[in-house]
């Protein structure tokens, strides 16, 4: 039993650990800055390749948690991604006064999108899910004198809170319709009636929330901007990547029998997810209101792959996900150095901003070709084998839609690319001169963009554990 | 041969490129890879040519399959028949013209030469792929380098132009796309391999949503009618060596595509829709003409008669007889020589003279000699003079289309050979008005071309008139690969 917990548990044990390493620091040690982070860094690179070992699939607690090789991949991801966030923002974290807090309340957000992603249960999963959301508040509020970071905490306070509320209604009226809140006992006990899908919507709709998936999406913008970047791209990559993870198995395991009714909503929310993210992305003048509708698009891609219902949908939602990681936060860490050493996030101080920088540049470059789909980027793959899965189930329409939309949304992508690459500028923002840690961190996600695409074997890998 | 050899040499090309220290060395590196793919699409000819005379009757030579996502039916499957080699060889034709006339680029070499090679990786790519999404992927990587070199290089209104040419193609795409889709989940086999899904029978009603996504599709990108606005602003913004690789070979992927992809594995799609092609082809034709004829631009006039000049291209596909479609792939050819070579001289005179307007010159022949030699070349090849490739080639696709005995085909035949009367009179006007007449004052000092600029004139020309005087090595490599198409189209 002791070997069981210690084994299926590890990726839960190590974060822990982590946390607890962190708040025994803080109290006890007068580390700087500049070290401590650099512990960080190692730990959490170490927590990543841990991911990849003695990986096992099994059940604890009666079902409540379970684990398996796809999920532990999902979890590495997101550890990955934790990982590049610690990189990327190095010269923002070493002179926060609170970066151990930032760290420990980054790694309970990251310890309950673990448990989400392993829950067995709608109990495990609500839980989960408060514990991956409350910290984030918290984060969003840390640039301590900004007035807009603390509203923006407050907005997002809200929201989840409504959301959660939404949740539990949900929660409470599938345990009313169905007896159970196991998710293996309840795919034999759905059949379709009006009050099951009622739960349903409501159900969803707290997912929807979480995603920002149209009409859910309002909070989105608001947080994004005032937040600092940091935690921007950690509520715009990691989140969404838990909470679309966790979609996957909702929507595919438990709610598999129903997937006739929940085809249609997913395919009419994928569209309006699309179309709003794209229309709105179009006119944005700040990079990070920019990034967070153009990550709401996103999302309604991630919906096209996941409307598939079958091995394909999984594999490509999952491969999307990693791509989105390195392709979002080379853009977030771009605009994030940027922002740091000059303040200027409007779209239009990035012009001539090739002259002066030309590295980051290129890999503003590519993260956003690769946000766009453009070959030979991960993105282009990615894009298409969502597009490829949602295809199977035949509707032209909704796949004329997608190819549609992506050519809308290179349009705004390319409004940058021609700010950075083409137009003049009297006073380009001047030589930035980066922390190492985050050029390291730029260069893993661009050898991302390029790689992941490329090889293959990566999603062949994905398509495995899918199996 | 091995044939990934001619998409590694243009890759490692282009990473040598950005290892270099100065613009010299890149530029050097740029010509000897330009030159070495130029000798190796000699050396896959004449392979190829060996290889037939030998007796090898397979539809496709050097045939290489690796699985690339197999979970998908995706795999890295290249090979080669006569169309293909004669694109690859106008590519290689075009790709080193385009380094030897861009010598002068002084603003950001290093990423001109870069973007440069990565369009030639794209295009020989996309010539060699049998599955279907190698070959878009080839297709679309053409497109952001094209973008980048309008806008950063070009002149006028470039960015304008160049967000215009992006969205237009990648529209053009995202069609293929969705019909690339259609296919693989309509036919009986889930493959994007083209040669397996040419020996399917894709059922009928598949091939009628199919067939036009993926032929318009691909039409957008050889400016069908009406998707042709990009043409002109794109080609008259984009820098020399961007108009040359836009309408030599980026107008010829969508040719291309059309032919093999649309046509190839949907037959029934293009009997059905026919009648639709010729038509707008033929409006595309007479349209493009007519219009040259208000140009005042020298590139505006190239970039319209290039609209007129791959309307026989569509034509001659349309036609869907053995000859026709011969035809249309040697007008792709040598309108890709002769448009190339057109822009280049385009290109020369601008440089020197600082303007394109045609009314604001007059009496070059005296000061460059070489370079007024070339446009009349150009000029006469355009406007289809026998003994240049020109000639050949819409010769053949008119003749193929005679081979139709109705009245609608007829018609549309007789409409599209007035188009070169039209042609002959808007060349004439221009080249007259550039290359007569008396000589303003501010010309009269002008130097004639450069070593760069003649040796890349020398290699189109060669090329053109290679085609116009000895047509049938051309006609012998493409008409046995266009007899296949045409008997799958007829159902044999």
């Amino acid at each position: 039993m002791l070997n069981d917990f210690l084994i299926l548990m590890k990726s839960e044990l190590v974060i822990s650990f982590i946390i607890f390493l962190l708040l025994f620091i803080k109290v006890g040690t007068e580390m700087t800055n500049d070290r401590l982070l650099s512990l960080v860094q190692f730990l959490l690179l170490a927590n990543f390749i841990a991911g990849f070992l003695f990986n096992e699939a099994g059940s604890l607690f009666g079902g409540a948690f379970t684990t398996n090789a796809l999920m532990a991949f999902q979890k590495s991801i997101l550890s990955l991604g934790v990982y590049l966030i610690s990189l990327l923002f190095a010269d923002w974290l070493k002179k926060s006064e609170h970066m151990p807090e930032f760290f420990m309340l980054m790694l309970s957000a990251l310890l309950g999108m673990f448990f989400m992603i392993s829950s067995g249960s709608l109990l495990m999963f609500f839980l989960a899910l408060e514990l991956s959301t409350i910290p984030v508040a918290a984060m969003a509020n840390f640039d301590l004198e900004k007035k807009l970071s603390s509203e923006a905490s407050m907005k997002m306070i809200l929201s989840s809170a409504f959301s959660s509320g939404i949740l539990l209604f949900g929660i409470s009226l599938i345990y009313g319709a169905t007896g159970t809140i196991s998710f293996t006992e309840m795919p034999a006990l759905l059949d379709g009636s009006p009050l099951q899908i009622l739960a349903f919507v409501f159900l969803f709709a707290a997912f929807a929330f979480k995603l920002s998936i149209v009409p859910f999406h309002l909070w989105t913008a608001d947080v994004y901007e005032g937040a600092p970047i940091a935690v921007s791209s950690f509520l715009s990559v990691i989140s969404k990547g838990s909470i679309a993870f966790i979609l996957l198995t909702a929507l595919y395991k438990v709610f598999g029998p129903m997937h006739a009714v929940w085809y249609n909503m997913v395919m009419i929310l994928s569209i309006a997810t699309m179309v709003v993210g794209n229309l709105f992305a179009l006119r944005q003048q700040n990079i990070k209101r920019f990034l967070a509708y153009s990550s709401i698009a996103q999302v309604g891609f991630i919906l096209v792959g996941i409307s598939s219902n079958s091995i394909e949908g999984i594999s490509s939602v999952v491969y999307f996900v990693l791509i989105y990681t390195f392709s979002n936060l080379a853009a977030f860490g771009v605009a994030g150095v940027i922002s740091q050493q000059t303040g200027k996030e409007r779209i239009d101080d990035y012009k001539g901003l090739y002259q002066t920088n030309p590295f980051i540049s290129w890999i503003l470059a590519l993260a956003l070709f690769s946000l766009a789909g453009i070959p030979p980027t991960a993105g282009f793959f990615g894009k298409l084998f969502l597009i490829t899965a949602g295809a199977s189930r035949g509707s032209y329409f909704f796949i004329t839609v997608a190819a549609l939309n992506l050519i809308v949304s290179l349009f705004y992508y390319l409004r940058v690319i021609r700010a950075v690459f083409m137009d003049k500028n009297e006073q380009p923002i001047e030589k930035i001169n980066m922390h190492p840690s985050t050029k390291l961190g730029m260069i893993i996600c661009g050898a991302g963009i390029v790689l992941v695409g490329l090889l293959s074997w990566v999603y062949d890998y994905i398509v495995n554990l899918s199996m | 041969m091995n044939l990934t050899l001619l998409i590694l040499l243009p890759l490692l090309t282009a990473v040598l490129i950005l290892l270099m220290r100065n613009a010299q060395q890149v530029k050097w590196t740029a010509l000897i890879g330009s030159t070495l793919q130029f000798a190796l699409a000699f050396v896959l000819l004449f392979a190829f040519r060996n290889e037939r005379a030998g007796g090898n009757e397979a539809q496709m030579l050097f045939e290489l399959q690796y699985n690339w996502f197999p979970a998908l039916h995706i795999s890295f499957h290249l090979g080669v028949d006569g169309i293909s080699v004669a694109m690859i060889l106008l590519t290689a034709f075009v790709v080193v013209a385009g380094v030897l006339v861009s010598w002068n680029v002084t603003k950001m070499t290093k990423e001109f030469y870069f973007l440069l090679i990565l369009l030639s990786l794209g295009a020989y790519g996309f010539f060699m792929s049998l599955d279907l999404f190698i070959l878009f992927f080839f297709l679309e990587i053409a497109v952001i380098p094209k973008y980048l070199l309008i806008g950063i290089w070009g002149s006028g209104n470039k960015e304008k132009a160049a967000n215009k040419l992006a969205l237009m193609l990648m529209g053009g795409s995202s069609l293929v796309l969705v019909g690339l889709l259609g296919v693989y989940f309509g036919s009986p086999e889930k493959t994007f391999d083209l040669m397996t899904l040419s020996q399917l029978n894709i059922p009928v009603e598949v091939q009628k949503i199919c067939f036009p996504l993926l032929f318009v599709g691909f039409g957008v990108f050889t400016a069908l009618f009406p998707f042709h606005t990009w043409v002109p602003d794109g080609h008259s913004s984009a820098p020399t060596a961007g108009s040359m690789f836009l309408a030599g070979i980026s107008m010829k992927l969508g040719g291309y595509g059309c032919l093999r992809v649309a046509t190839y594995i949907m037959p029934d799609g293009a009997k059905e829709y026919a009648d639709i092609i010729i038509v707008l082809s033929t409006i595309a034709i007479l349209y493009g003409a007519f219009a040259t004829m208000m140009q005042k631009d020298l590139k505006y006039i190239n970039a319209y008669s290039s609209v007129s000049h791959c309307g026989f291209v569509l034509l001659g596909i349309g036609m869907l007889t053995k000859t026709a479609i011969t035809g249309a792939v040697m007008q792709m050819v040598s309108h890709g020589l002769m448009t190339a070579l057109f822009f280049a001289v385009i290109g020369m005179i601008y440089e020197r003279t600082h303007t394109r307007q045609v009314n604001e010159m007059g009496g070059l022949l005296k000061v460059m000699p070489f370079i007024t030699t070339v446009l009349f070349i150009v000029g006469l090849c355009s406007l289809g003079l026998p003994g240049l490739s020109g000639f050949v080639a819409e010769m053949t696709i008119l003749m193929g289309s005679w081979q139709h005995p109705d009245w609608f085909h007829r018609i549309a035949t007789i409409a599209a050979c007035m188009s070169i009367v039209v042609t002959a009179v808007y060349i004439l006007r221009a080249i007259g008005q550039t290359a007569m007449g008396p000589i303003k004052a501010e010309y009269a000092n002008l130097a004639d071309a450069k070593w760069n600029e003649k040796l890349a004139a020398v290699i189109l020309i060669a090329g053109i008139i290679a085609i116009g005087v000895a047509p049938f090595w051309l006609n012998d490599l493409v008409s046995p690969a266009a007899e296949i198409i045409m008997n799958k189209v007829a159902g044999k």
